[in-house]
């Protein structure tokens, strides 16, 4: 026996929550995205080419450096509480590219150190890359054994 | 019965429990919010100078209790029971708060609508004289809650438009049958109020999720009470934030009970400043705790607002039941709070 006052039907409540309820503001933050994206993609390149015309590095050690350089950055910035309002105001552009993982490993670090090094910081380190790694890695691995099947 | 209960959830409360007095501690901020002022203490720092977040908020929860103690003239061993709770997973901050404070503890979980099941339930047990004095407490903490319920602090997630921004503050409520000092406020009726569910699961729109059971409460009060919107001076619901405060207003006009705009407030709207980023607004226990405690309580012992509802909403939903697909529960408790100024009979 249903004896709420409300006599409301959810299908009814629905619409009205997505009447009321505000949208993303899409092209704002496809803007924002895009040039916080791009901005992390061309400094990206500027480490590669001063890793292989400066320092005389071959290519993939180009590439190499590149991801390392990033990947300290983001993590300091992490460390210093500024990624995280960087990753509000961009969304998708400080999160597609390895600036995003390494937040994601790092901000878990960061968050459970409290709770010891173990249970805590061990535990929860692969929280939120976790699943990123699994489907990521289990999808290369199938895409590899079509590749050697279809091409032997 | 004793002619106490007066409705299918509504109580009368005859001997009228006074609210001797409250007490509100918030975070940066909040302090920085346009009820600043009103708060007691408004910490600089998130930590309170504290190891973690969590000792910080339990922190908040026994300044909000011994100032509100403090300032009703009594002393820790004159309260006969201690109860609260708040966001965290076995209510830690309410309970290991009242080990620092050795008296009879009732821990509560009503998620965000904890501080006035507290009233409810602290108000009852004074009415029914099996309490000279009772301390009901609150609180939440951002960091604390968003830890458990969603990412660590530092990862550079977006936040949706409709998502709400949880209050670090706590507050705390000392209900007495004959207080010491003047008193804040009285409460006149409690009203708890059922779960409701209309099937939100969209877990970063919570006001959206609360607003049907604010509604069920609200009309439950009306009904039981014989009275519509236009007998108080103002009605304040806990954190339902900008999506859940118009949806409420959609609901009661549907359900031919509309709500006047200038007498309708929410707090998780009140406490921030829409310049502060919060998106919907604020929410979690110490939202509703600290606004009634730190900013409503003296607009009522002044005689400021004569009569209002407080009616705290909470999403009653877990990381678990979240992630397998279930629907958000909401629930509301409501009191009705008159002004000591007001000496007629209502």
């Amino acid at each position: 026996m249903n004896h709420q006052k409300i006599k409301t039907d959810p299908v009814h409540y629905d619409a009205l929550t997505k009447q009321v309820s505000p949208p993303s503001k899409l092209g704002q933050g496809l803007l924002r995205a895009f040039w916080v994206g791009g901005f992390v993609c061309v400094l990206g390149q500027i480490i590669a080419d001063i890793g292989t015309k400066l320092l005389k590095m071959t290519t993939s050690d180009g590439f190499c450096l590149t991801a390392i350089v990033l990947v300290f950055c983001t993590a300091v910035l992490t460390g210093l509480g500024v990624f995280d309002k960087i990753g509000q105001y961009a969304g998708a552009g400080s999160f597609v590219p390895i600036t995003g993982f390494a937040n994601a490993m790092v901000s878990p670090a960061v968050e459970f150190r409290r709770e010891g090094m173990v249970l805590g910081l061990g535990a929860k380190l692969f929280t939120i890359a976790g699943p990123v790694l699994v489907y990521g890695i289990s999808a290369s691995v199938l895409v590899g054994l079509i590749y050697a099947i279809i091409f032997p | 019965m004793a002619g106490k209960r007066i409705g299918q959830q509504t109580i009368l409360l005859p001997m009228k429990p006074a609210i001797s007095a409250g007490a509100a501690c918030v975070g940066p901020k909040e302090g920085e919010g346009p009820l600043g002022d009103a708060f007691d203490w408004v910490t600089d720092d998130e930590l309170c100078g504290q190891q973690t977040f969590e000792l910080a908020e339990r922190q908040m929860v026994l300044e909000a209790a011994r100032t509100a103690i403090r300032k009703a003239s009594l002393r820790v061993s004159d309260i006969q029971f201690f109860m609260g709770g708040d966001l965290l997973n076995q209510i830690i901050s309410a309970s290991f708060a009242a080990r620092e404070m050795s008296l009879p503890f009732v821990g509560l979980y009503g998620a965000c609508s904890t501080m006035s099941e507290g009233l409810c339930l602290g108000g009852m047990l004074v009415d029914g004289g099996h309490a000279d004095h009772v301390v009901c407490v609150a609180s939440s903490h951002f960091c604390t809650a968003e830890r458990q319920y969603r990412f660590p602090l530092e990862y550079g997630n977006q936040r949706t438009p409709t998502a709400q921004w949880t209050v670090t503050g706590a507050g705390a409520t000392v209900l007495s049958l004959s207080p010491k000092t003047s008193p804040m406020a009285r409460i006149t009726h409690v009203c708890m109020g059922r779960v409701v569910d209309l099937g939100v699961t969209d877990a970063n729109n919570m006001g959206a999720a609360m607003a049907p059971a604010a509604t069920d409460t609200l009309l439950a009060l009306f009904e039981d009470t014989h009275t519509t919107p236009a007998d108080y001076d103002l009605i304040v619901t806990g954190d339902l934030g900008q999506v859940g405060h118009d949806l409420l207003l959609k609901l009661m006009q549907e359900q031919e009970m509309p709500l006047c705009a200038g007498t309708y407030q929410d707090c998780g709207l009140m406490i921030y400043d829409q310049k502060q980023d919060v998106h919907a607004g604020g929410s979690g226990c110490g939202c509703s705790a600290s606004v009634l405690n730190g900013y409503l309580l003296p607009k009522l012992q002044s005689g400021q607002i004569r009569r209002m509802i407080f009616m705290a909403t909470g999403a009653l939903m877990s990381t678990t039941s979240s992630q397998q697909g279930e629907s958000i529960p909401g629930v509301a408790h409501a009191v009705v709070l008159e002004s000591p100024v007001e000496k007629g009979r209502m």
